[in-house]
């Protein structure tokens, strides 16, 4: 599309890349996205894991026959276009029944283990 | 078949009795609590019954009608809520470990909308853990069995929903359908399941799977009823962005149109390789018993479906691994507890999960990963909009389309678990029209030659909902052994 | 690897190329996506709403006033205002409540414009594009330093407030252009009312990506990100010390690796955060919550029409009215006293002298207020010799203060212009009383010619003017 600008050099993704669908997903790439997505796995899953996975990407693979030149992507069903809120305030949550829900709370506000580096 | 487990009155003739005052929303509460009490040991449909609240309820529609009001459409219907809605103050799992006992502090959109139609909520509904299954054997909490035979799964992942209406614990209920979810459990619950289009159903508290695809519809016992709860539940929302703005359509007047005249393509595509012969012996039936009606028939190419599938598996986990992030023991739901936020982190989700969750999740996360995003999400995109396109074609010829809901019956426990593209092919018929963001039907239609339901699948363009209510209408009159 | 020292860079030899992603949290009354209270400060976790905690099941709407104050702020800097989308970046971390933020990727609402600093340079911006704040953590325990233990609490009342994130293109060539170009950036977003620009308070961040060269060279060196400054002094600081680092291990023979840095205010010095292959896979995707948003003609050119005028065209404005150097405007602009002096100016008032007035003798604030016509009268009594430059700015200082006629004032204040004959005796009565003084001032001793004039001050309560002193003393000379 026309109006696409890429955010900086190190955040474009790469079309080179032909890592793409012609590798077979290999246990570093799996090992890769469970600790993209917070998750461990033993020795067993990540085996297990890394050929179901292969599964699924080979039988994804069959849209590599597609022409998909010029073909726009539709990331959402419906045109729609400008749905706007107006900036008025709402009613807030109670913070009580909120905090009530939460794992751990101290003075009012989410407790958490210390985060080691910062954004 | 077994016994017939379904047989009850229709949400519409509870509501007509309760609103002219012939029965009170309390009794027909206590009855439906009753076969809960008795059955649902046996077939687990629900994750969470809600008593007091159901009573609490089911009181204020008495009062009401007492006063001489008007409770609305579904006054004194019981209604059960797939365990992925929020409900305040009720705990809402998805049946999940690391939500469960989690009270959200409000309540979806549906919920309002139901209560304010006069309905009385009676409880949550088991499901595949985060709406990610086609059996509702991915729950934490234990599978769903199927009222029919209970040796087999229900379908899913509404599977909850789909059971606890043909085992007659409600006469309606919703779910959510992200690439089959209510129509392929309601084919194999032997029920009607309805997939309305993208934007109808608010969202609003509405727990995602995958945003893009997620749509709320009901499951009944009839098209009546589907009918009866859909027009109370459509309808704009500004709380959800990707809410249609147009008024929902008026199902009610032209469901007795009939389909003289009307145009059907019969996919191709869904009636070849893949398919149970005793499925597509129904659905040619079906299609028969259209074109005795009045209707033209034809087989219809739509050569894009293919490639649902691939696709589907490939924007479902991507949207997911991003929707289920939030999930991090900080806020809400359960923690396991780690030496810095990161451990807890992972441990929380480590252990809060299960395995097929953690396998879209890992699976999306790839497809959006860099260096391969072109590759699969990009070109997923791409196959939605060629998916759209054919459907538009076929919708240039045709009024409605039509296939089967799911490739077999009902299949038992255990079967499919071990091998996750066995079990994704279910979907194969449903997963188009939740890419193409299209409405669809799945109307019991018979048995196969295991005795079990089969449900057809009838599909239309977009808020094309009338013409498709009006040709479900027909083929449920037509059924083998007439309407349920 | 060094980490070096806070030696001064040879600018002879080296250039420095800076440039800076700026922050700023949109003054609207609710956050960006959701109905909860936009506001800094308040009782932790009460500005919440369903999305701002990121509950199960919360779905985001756009605020329309925060699309309308970045259409502002893209007109303000010269972009293109173009239809945009919402992406997902993913990251976990705990004070966002998703685990993604949602902001604009490959389709931000403003791209492709520039600003131009009161030294007349100009430094482009590459795009302007809104996403959402995160909540804000603090560390207890553990001395309160993130790499100790203790634990962090979590308060959410921030998260979702919208944030316009403009990023300049690396054009700026020293510290001190870097903190120009911040404050002009702050004041475009005052005058157009989408931010309040409290550095202190947050809401507006700068990260400044630092990188040298060689003088002459064409190609970019290889930068850091320096995050953590927080005032535009340490924005200066932390430029410098980075570019210092920098020359420091080029000139040892080593490599700048790319990095993203923390700036440490107590220490004076950047250390590594993460370098680029640490960096997380954000994994950016269309967030399908959200439609796209396409402003269109119309609505763009009603906020172009109700755009006020804007710093550099106020600073170019009062230059050309008051031919006075454009650098010499920037003050006076930067107070708001532009409107004032353009309307004294108009009233005839010597320019130079009402510039300097503003500058030397008016803040900003209620000086704002003055009447231009009674400025103008002021300017005029004192270029007319009625007042001394002295009581010019007492007489402004009252005006200010009372809101009095400068002619009023005077009067009261008894700063009546002495006439040159009552003056003259003076003179005359003192060359009597200091013959000495006066006899090696005729003897061409300059000097002694200020202490004629003090004489003459002391005796008329420095009523006198000074120039008119200096004349009468040389014409009896």
């Amino acid at each position: 599309m026309s109006d696409r600008l890429p955010k900086s050099p190190d955040n474009a993704k790469s079309p080179n890349n032909d890592g793409g669908a012609n590798q077979r997903i290999s246990a570093d790439d799996v090992a890769k996205v469970a600790n993209l997505s917070r998750l461990t796995l033993d020795a067993d899953e990540l085996d297990l894991f890394t050929h179901q996975l292969a599964d699924i990407l080979d039988h994804a693979r069959d849209i590599e026959a597609l022409d998909l030149e010029g073909v726009e992507p539709m990331a959402r069903p419906l045109p729609l276009v400008n749905v706007f809120r107006a900036d008025e305030p709402g009613e807030p949550l109670d913070r009580a029944e909120v905090l009530a829900a939460a794992p751990s709370v101290e003075n009012n506000q989410f407790r958490v283990p210390p985060s080691l580096g910062e954004r | 078949m077994t016994s017939n487990p379904g047989a009850h009155l229709t949400a519409i003739d509870i509501a007509a009795s309760v609103r002219s005052g012939e029965r009170t929303a309390g009794d027909v509460l206590e009855e439906h609590l009753e076969r809960i009490a008795s059955s649902d040991a046996e077939i687990h449909a629900f994750n969470h019954v809600m008593v007091d609240e159901a009573r609490h309820c089911a009181q204020a529609v008495d009062t009401a009608v007492k006063a001489g009001e008007d409770p609305g459409p579904l006054a004194g219907v019981p209604v059960a809520l797939k365990d992925n809605m929020c409900t305040r103050a009720v705990p809402t799992t998805c049946s999940s470990r690391i939500l469960q006992g989690w009270k959200p502090p409000y309540d979806a959109t549906v919920v309002q909308r139901l209560g304010m139609a006069g309905a009385v909520v009676i409880g949550k509904t088991n499901m595949d853990e985060f709406a990610m299954g086609s059996s509702t054997e991915n729950s934490a909490f234990g599978p769903t069995r199927n009222p029919w035979d209970t040796s087999c799964v229900p379908g899913g992942s509404s599977g909850g929903s789909a059971a606890a209406v043909a085992a007659g614990f409600v006469p309606i209920s919703l779910g959510s359908d992200t690439g089959g979810s209510i129509r392929q459990p309601a084919a194999l619950c032997g029920v009607v399941g309805v997939k309305p289009t993208y934007g109808a159903v608010s969202r609003f508290g509405l727990i995602a799977f995958a945003s893009s695809l997620d749509q709320i519809g009901p499951f009944a016992n009839t098209v009546a009823d589907a009918a009866l709860v859909l027009e109370a539940i459509a309808g704009h929302d500004p709380a959800d962005s990707t809410s249609i703005r147009e008024p929902f359509a008026e199902l009610f007047p032209h469901l007795d149109d009939g389909v003289s005249g009307t145009r059907i393509g019969l996919i191709t595509e869904m009636m070849g390789e893949g398919i149970d012969a005793d499925v597509a012996a129904r659905t040619r039936e079906a299609a028969d018993a259209l074109e005795a009606a009045g209707a033209t028939v034809q087989e219809v190419s739509i050569p894009a479906v293919n490639y649902g599938l691939s696709a589907y598996y490939l924007v479902a986990p991507a949207e997911a691994s991003s929707n289920l992030a939030r999930y991090d023991g900080v806020r809400y739901g359960n923690r396991v507890e780690g030496n810095t936020t990161d451990e807890m982190m992972f441990a929380t989700r480590t252990e809060g999960f299960g395995d097929e969750v953690k396998r879209r999740i890992m699976l999306g996360a790839y497809a959006l990963s860099a260096g391969y995003y072109d590759a699969f999400y990009g070109k997923a995109l791409k196959v939605r909009t060629l998916i759209r396109a054919d459907f538009q074609v076929a919708y240039e010829k045709f009024d409605v389309l039509l296939s089967p809901t799911s490739p077999s019956t009902a299949f038992p426990l255990g079967d499919k678990t071990a091998d996750p593209m066995a079990m994704y092919l279910n979907d194969v018929c449903t997963i188009p029209t939740n890419l193409a963001g299209h409405p669809a039907i799945s109307v019991p239609f018979g048995t196969g030659d295991d005795g079990l339901s089969i449900g057809v699948q009838v599909l239309a363009p977009p808020q094309g909902e009338q013409q498709m209510f009006t040709a479900a209408a027909v083929l449920e009159s037509a059924a083998p052994g007439g309407a349920r | 690897m060094s980490d070096a020292s806070g030696s001064t860079i040879d600018l002879e030899k080296w250039e420095i190329v800076v440039g800076l992603e700026v922050h700023a949290e949109l003054s609207t009354r609710t956050k960006l996506f959701s109905s909860a209270i936009n506001q800094f400060g308040g009782e932790p976790n009460t500005n919440i709403d369903p999305l701002t905690l990121g509950l199960p099941g919360s779905l985001p709407v756009l605020n329309e006033q925060a699309v309308e104050l970045a259409i502002r702020v893209g007109l303000a800097l010269n972009c293109a205002v173009r239809p945009s989308e919402f992406s997902r970046k993913n990251y976990f971390y705990p004070d966002l409540p998703k685990d993604y933020q949602i902001s604009q990727f490959d389709r931000p609402i403003d791209a492709e414009g520039h600003l131009e600093l009161p030294d007349g340079s100009v430094i482009g911006v590459e795009r302007a594009h809104l996403e959402e704040d995160t909540g804000k953590s603090t560390h207890v325990g553990g001395g309160g330093r993130i790499h100790d233990a203790g634990h962090s609490t979590i308060d959410y009342n921030r998260a979702g407030v919208p944030l316009l994130e403009i990023v300049g293109k690396p054009d700026i060539r020293s510290a001190d252009q870097a903190k120009a170009y911040v404050s002009e950036l702050r004041a475009i977003l005052i005058a157009v009312g989408a931010s309040d620009g409290k550095m202190e308070e947050g809401s507006m961040r700068v990260d400044c990506n630092v990188s040298v060269r060689a003088r002459g060279a064409s190609e970019l060196g290889t930068r850091c990100e320096v995050k953590n400054v927080n005032s535009l002094r340490s924005l200066g600081r932390a430029i410098e010390y980075e570019a210092a680092r920098q020359v420091d291990l080029i000139s040892a023979g080593e490599d700048v690796q790319q990095q993203t840095r923390h700036w440490n205010e107590d220490e004076g010095r950047t250390h590594k955060l993460r370098s680029k292959e640490e960096a997380d896979d954000y994994r950016f995707f269309p967030d399908p919550d959200l439609v796209e948003v396409d402003p269109g003609e119309e609505w763009i050119d009603r906020v172009r029409a109700a755009m006020p005028v804007l710093p550099a065209a106020r600073r170019h404005r009062l230059a050309e009215a008051s031919g006075v150097d454009l650098a010499k405007t920037a003050i006076v602009v930067e107070r708001g006293l532009d409107e004032l002096c353009l309307a004294a100016i108009r009233a005839g008032a010597d320019p130079v002298r009402t510039l300097t007035h503003a500058e030397h003798n008016l803040s900003g604030g209620r000086s704002s207020n003055l009447d231009p016509d009674g400025f103008a009268s002021l300017v005029g009594m004192e270029t007319g010799g009625e007042l001394t430059a002295t009581q010019a700015k007492q007489v402004l200082a009252e005006m200010v203060s009372s809101g009095d006629s400068p002619a009023d004032i005077a009067q009261a204040r008894g700063f009546e212009a002495m006439d040159n004959s009552e003056l003259e005796g003076i003179v005359d009565e003192l060359v009597a009383a200091n013959p000495d003084e006066w006899q090696r001032f005729i003897e061409g001793d300059s000097k002694v010619m200020g202490f004629f004039v003090g004489q003459v001050m002391k005796a008329t309560r420095g009523q006198a003017d000074g120039k008119v002193v200096t004349k009468l003393l040389n014409s009896r000379r």
